[in-house]
């Protein structure tokens, strides 16, 4: 019995992580189709700043919640008007961009930190579930990751600026034509998905290490479920995490976590051969 | 000609590259009252953590013996590469100190793969290599020095400390890669001998950061003790994971590699009080020569300079055990310094304790300390004195077959 919530709740938290380190990668490369290749450094960036912060005597919640993105939503916005918007409709050339900037932040992170510095530790304990230990914030996290979630949904279907937003990821020369300013609109975009990616650097960084290239981690399997997930920015994501997230860890213990990633990848093959425009290509094609 | 912004650009770089590239090749010809050495590690890119350490203290043993009048009289010059964490550089790089700049000694590489790269091209080309990174064991490579312990000297201090004090049946979980392989093949062989049992290997990809699973099952094992091997940053996870868990006061940690990557400075105090970590050596080691020489290295790159654990120390140890052969050779030829060095004579007391050069395996006998982390400092409370690097003893004796050259996996 303890081992079946046990493994309920693995299968949630590995569901929840690789949804976090989605969320702004769906909605800058599900939405906007720029390929971020950033994407790991702002999580990094988002880790930094809950660590430096933290560390300075902020309160571990305030860094997390609220610098993190505040700080790398500025970054992402301050990147599009530098280097992104030059780059729009072109995807290798982004590609290649975001490359840049990737080698650049951890340039400018080694430069001013060094290789490593002292992390944050998970706030709020630990419980007994019968014979297990687990972690209080992990349940924490789950928990918040579906409030973001519904949060992005909520915002781009239900609030004017989503409504906006996703008119001119469809259609910029007809937003253009009602009088609303594209390069705006993809501007907000991009720093709210940045924003996203950093709030995901801060929520793992008390769970995971925090160097200047950690980004590495994160890059490939972002890509790989927002690619499953497809162009449903919201929904795809979270089937594809589900799916990904819930192999990933029942195999994981089952088996070794060598099979464990390799019947992930497996999985992707097969669900990509299926469905090459990826889960919301073909179903709930209209969700977001 | 049309000068768009573009073609400027280009050509600016082009210049520049030129211009950069000329200036890494300076056309300096080796004069004869200097001994010209070679440093190759990792000082950007991804091992840049233990690349730069390495480069710093290698560098300080050349200043250090540079002051102290030169070996035989003559300065040595310090020529250091950087591979950037990259094969094809280590290759390019090796070929050049051997041929262009006609080092007498090539001290280098840090991962097992980048000296597997260099060592048959500094072999070929009969140029000396040192070796100085913790390691699986295995060389036997007559012209490849190695001041790093093998995983046989490696852990068996952690296996003989945690099968007796922590208890008899262990959980081991390492990085997926040959050293961590090679080591839980060794805490298993010692398990034996102990009277232990290592109830289950785990083996994670470099990139694994979800250690939910893993927690999951190492708590159902039951263990008495958790042996560790975990390498690099996304393994960090682990230990955060497990402390987040409450795990850290429940089943103790005894690791090889903890510490390596500095980790008990970047996890805090109450995710890392309590870790014990068996290391050739650690800054804190309590002996005068390493008190200087801690003094010393803060003295020359300031006191915010990198902590230095078993890697990067290897820098001043191997190039310090080099220059023991040179003084007894009274020359720095390869040849004789080589016979010098093999003699069996060369033994060295330095920061690390009390080393000597075995004949047999090119390895170094050397000392061992079992240490635990408290409040991000270590305090070694064990040490085993003078292991034997036999990790392929069994196959490798270079004083019966000199002319042999490989990279040997220890049965087991």
């Amino acid at each position: 019995m303890d081992t079946v919530a046990l493994l309920i709740i693995e299968v949630l938290n590995g569901i929840s992580s690789l949804a976090l380190t989605c969320a702004g990668l769906a909605i800058i490369f599900g939405m906007m189709r720029v390929i971020n290749f950033a994407h790991g450094e702002f999580m990094m960036l988002g880790g930094y700043t809950t660590v430096v912060a933290t560390n300075a005597g902020v309160n571990i919640w305030i860094s997390m919640l609220i610098l993190s993105p505040l700080v790398v939503g500025i970054i992402g916005i301050l990147s599009e008007r530098l280097i992104i918007r030059f780059f729009y409709g072109r995807m290798v050339d982004t590609l290649i961009a975001t490359w840049g900037l990737s080698l650049l932040l951890i340039g400018i992170v080694t430069a001013i930190f060094g290789n490593y510095i002292t992390g944050v530790s998970a706030p709020l304990g630990n419980f007994a579930l019968g014979q297990y230990q687990l972690s209080v914030y992990r349940l924490v996290l789950i928990g918040l990751v579906a409030l973001l979630f519904v949060g992005i949904y909520l915002v781009f279907t239900r609030t004017r600026l989503g409504l906006i937003a996703r008119g001119t990821m469809q259609n910029p020369n007809q937003a253009a034509a009602l009088g609303i300013s594209p390069p705006r609109v993809y501007m907000v975009t991009f720093g709210i998905g940045a924003a996203l990616t950093g709030l995901a650097g801060g929520l793992l960084a008390p769970i995971s290490q925090i160097i200047p290239t950690v980004g590495f981690t994160y890059v490939a399997q972002a890509f790989i479920t927002v690619i499953t997930g497809g162009t449903g920015a919201v929904t795809g994501t979270i089937i594809a995490s589900g799916i990904f997230g819930t192999v990933r860890q029942l195999v994981t213990y089952e088996t070794t976590p060598i099979i464990g990633g390799v019947v992930l990848l497996i999985v992707a093959v097969v669900v990509l051969r299926l469905l090459p425009q990826g889960i919301t290509g073909k179903i709930f094609r209209r969700s977001l | 000609m049309k000068l768009s912004r573009r073609s400027v650009l280009k050509g600016a770089g082009a210049g520049l590259g030129t211009a950069f590239a000329a200036s890494l090749f300076p056309q300096v010809s080796k004069a004869d009252d200097e001994i010209v050495i070679a440093s190759l590690f990792d000082q950007s890119g991804g091992l840049d953590i233990y690349g730069t350490p390495m480069t710093m203290t290698c560098e300080l043993a050349v200043e250090e013996l540079n002051a102290a009048g030169g070996l035989n009289g003559k300065k040595i010059r310090l020529i250091k590469y950087d591979p950037q964490s990259n094969m094809q550089l280590y290759a390019q790089y090796a070929q050049e100190a051997a041929l262009k700049e006609k080092v007498d000694l090539v001290h280098g590489a840090i991962t097992s793969a980048s000296r597997e790269v260099i060592r048959p091209i500094l072999s070929r080309y009969k140029t000396m290599l040192w070796y100085s990174v913790i390691y699986e064991g295995g060389v036997c490579d007559i012209n490849n020095f190695v001041s790093g312990v093998g995983a046989q000297q490696w852990v068996k201090p952690a296996a003989e400390f945690g099968f007796k004090n922590r208890g008899k049946k262990a959980y081991y979980i390492g990085a997926d890669y040959n050293a961590p392989q090679i080591i839980g093949k060794w805490l298993e062989k010692f398990s034996g001998d102990l009277g232990g049992t290592v109830l289950q290997r785990d083996h994670f990809p470099l990139d694994v950061t979800e250690f939910g699973p893993a927690i999951a099952k190492i708590q159902e094992a039951k263990p008495d003790w958790l042996a560790t091997c975990l390498v690099g940053a996304a393994h960090m996870g682990f230990y955060r994971q497990w402390a987040a868990a409450g795990m850290l006061n429940k089943i103790p940690i005894v690791s090889s590699t903890f510490g390596v990557g500095n980790e008990h400075m970047q996890l805090t105090a109450e995710e890392s009080n309590g870790i014990v970590s068996a290391q050739p050596y650690f800054q804190e080691i309590e002996l005068p020569a390493n008190k200087a020489f801690v003094a010393r290295y803060h003295a020359r790159y300031g006191s915010d300079a990198p902590y230095l654990n078993s890697v990067g120390i290897g820098g001043y140890l191997g190039t310090m055990l080099w220059a023991e052969g040179v003084k007894k050779a009274g020359t720095h030829e390869r040849g004789p310094v080589m016979d010098a060095l093999r003699s069996g004579d060369i033994a060295w007391d330095g920061p690390a304790g009390h080393m000597v050069v075995d004949p047999v395996t090119n390895h170094v006998i050397q000392d061992m300390h079992v240490a635990e982390v408290q409040n991000q400092t270590w305090n070694i409370f064990k040490s085993y004195s003078q292991l034997y690097p036999g990790d392929v003893i069994d196959r490798c004796d270079l004083t019966k077959t000199p002319d042999m050259n490989a990279h040997l996996e220890p049965i087991l």
